[in-house]
């Protein structure tokens, strides 16, 4: 009975894990190889003899070298921290105040506005840069940071404020009676009550705002017209593929190099982004 | 300390739900009025009013010679113990005990004593670091009271503060409760659908149902 469980869990479980854990973490393998496969390697093909596609023997940094020297990578780098970083922080901010009061006030029109917070962010992101680039280009910010610090937080906003809607819900109602008993505005019992207590939900909206503004795309390609302005994604793309010249080694080194912040980033607080989306408050 | 008086209270709902109709009581200075009941008949929500966290739709609430209709729950000088505690789980027993002196900005030498002689009324003291998720059951519970005695408020409001614990320690905290009572000689308003509790607690008991004082 005992063998054939634990035979049983290793086909039911074990298997299947695995075969997933593959699946999902192949891109990254691949991408590795590529950014330290030396060129010759790189553009052979798969029938030559001693062909190894799937690992290299000859490990290289020329890839990494040539883009951090060929191209403005650093700055990049730099640009999309800097907007990732300032827009989550906007976003943040609003989404906890609108969240709160999605949650806890009772006004009217307030189911209304949740909802319409909600279908503002179904609109697609493909149809919605044509409107903003017009402000972008009135208000004279194409071309700088400001323009996707400002133009991320459309996509943001809603989406930090549903989050964090739902998490302050899971916040029993009694912890903020009591402190408004205690002696507390309801101003100060959200702030010195209620958000503490919702720094795992608060986390996991900062760290899923900061990847969606880090991965953005759309938006930093049509705002950002000069090479030092670019952000990662937009960078590497548009600067490694020379018409239809594919420099594979450097763009497999900007796409680690660029995934590297983003993973930091997760491994600190993936215990609090588990909670945050699992959502427990205990008394 | 202070009389509550309630006059002709009602509570009706956004939904239409008329939940307390035309309440009256006098609860006299020192005593400890306990408010019985099945659930949904209204207890809560008049206990509610009384501390301020649901609006009067009409009637009049005294605390002493005061009017506190209008008044935020923070003006009225109450303490509250809630059925599920309530403590805030960040803090540490020490800060959920002072925080209410902290927002009316006592001495901290003042905050000091005050939450150590609480603590030291429930026998607590060793408890003052800790979290409240590291509490047992009946611990928080005199952490809960410990919150509310720290402020000697005009006024005790107690929201059903024993249903959530097992029947024999339910028994004790009774009996402490009674005790701690005699020893503060605060007005206290305490909710319950137990009628053992009532009997035992109250000096005197007051029947409800369906909205209305018996």
């Amino acid at each position: 009975m005992l063998i054939e469980r634990k035979w049983k869990k290793w086909v039911y479980f074990y298997l299947p894990m695995a075969l997933f854990i593959l699946f999902t973490l192949f891109p990254f393998y691949w991408m590795a190889v590529t950014a330290f496969r030396p060129d010759p390697e790189l553009y052979a093909t798969w029938r030559q003899p001693n062909a190894a596609p799937l690992w290299t023997l000859h490990p290289t940094l020329e890839h990494v070298k040539g883009l951090l020297q060929t191209t403005a990578f650093p700055t990049w780098l730099w640009n999309t921290m800097l907007i990732a970083i300032v827009s989550t922080i906007i976003s943040l901010i609003c989404g906890m105040f609108a969240g709160y009061a999605l949650a806890r006030l009772r006004f009217r029109g307030s189911e209304f506005l949740g909802t319409a917070i909600f279908i503002t962010y179904l609109v697609p992101q493909t149809l919605l840069f044509i409107p903003l680039a017009d402000i972008i280009r009135d208000l004279q910010l194409g071309n700088t940071p400001w323009a996707l610090m400002l133009t991320y937080p459309t996509i943001l906003i809603p989406f930090c404020t549903w989050l964090l809607m739902g998490y302050f819900k899971t916040i029993p109602r009694e912890l903020e009676e009591c402190a408004r008993i205690d002696g507390a505005t309801r101003f100060g019992a959200m702030v010195r009550i209620i958000f503490p207590v919702a720094i795992p939900g608060i986390l996991s909206a900062g760290i899923f705002a900061f990847t969606l503004s880090w991965n953005e795309f759309i938006y930093a390609l049509v705002f950002m017209a000069s090479a030092d302005q670019k952000t990662v994604p937009v960078g590497v793309v548009s600067e490694l593929i020379r018409g239809d010249i594919f420099f594979w080694g450097q763009l497999m080194a900007g796409a680690l190099l660029g995934s590297v912040p983003v993973a930091l980033v997760y491994s600190f607080f993936v215990e609090y982004y588990v909670t945050g989306l699992t959502g427990s408050v205990k008394g | 300390m202070a009389s509550v008086s309630i006059r002709a209270l009602n509570k009706k709902y956004d939904n239409g739900f008329h939940a307390v109709k035309d309440v009256s009581l006098e609860i006299r200075d020192k005593e400890f009025l306990v408010l019985v009941g099945p659930s949904g008949c209204g207890k809560t929500t008049t206990l509610r009013m009384v501390a301020g966290l649901e609006e009067i739709t009409s009637g009049e609430i005294r605390i002493g010679d005061e009017v506190v209709n209008d008044l935020p729950p923070m003006d009225r000088d109450i303490a509250m113990v809630f059925q599920n505690y309530a403590l805030y789980p960040h803090k540490t027993v020490f800060d959920n005990m002072a925080f209410g002196l902290q927002m009316r900005r006592y001495a901290k030498a003042d905050i000091l004593k005050r939450v150590r002689e609480a603590a030291e009324i429930l026998g607590i003291e060793p408890l003052l670091e800790r979290k409240p998720r590291q509490l047992s059951g009946g611990q928080r519970q005199r952490v809960a009271v410990g919150r509310a005695i720290v402020r000697h408020p005009e006024v005790f409001l107690f929201d059903e503060p024993l249903s959530n614990l097992d029947a024999k320690l339910r028994v004790q905290m009774r009996v402490e409760l009674k005790r701690l009572h005699e020893r503060l000689e605060t007005t206290a308003i305490y909710v319950t659908h137990d009628q053992v509790e009532a009997m035992t607690l109250g000096t005197r008991v007051v029947v409800m149902k369906d909205g209305y004082v018996q």
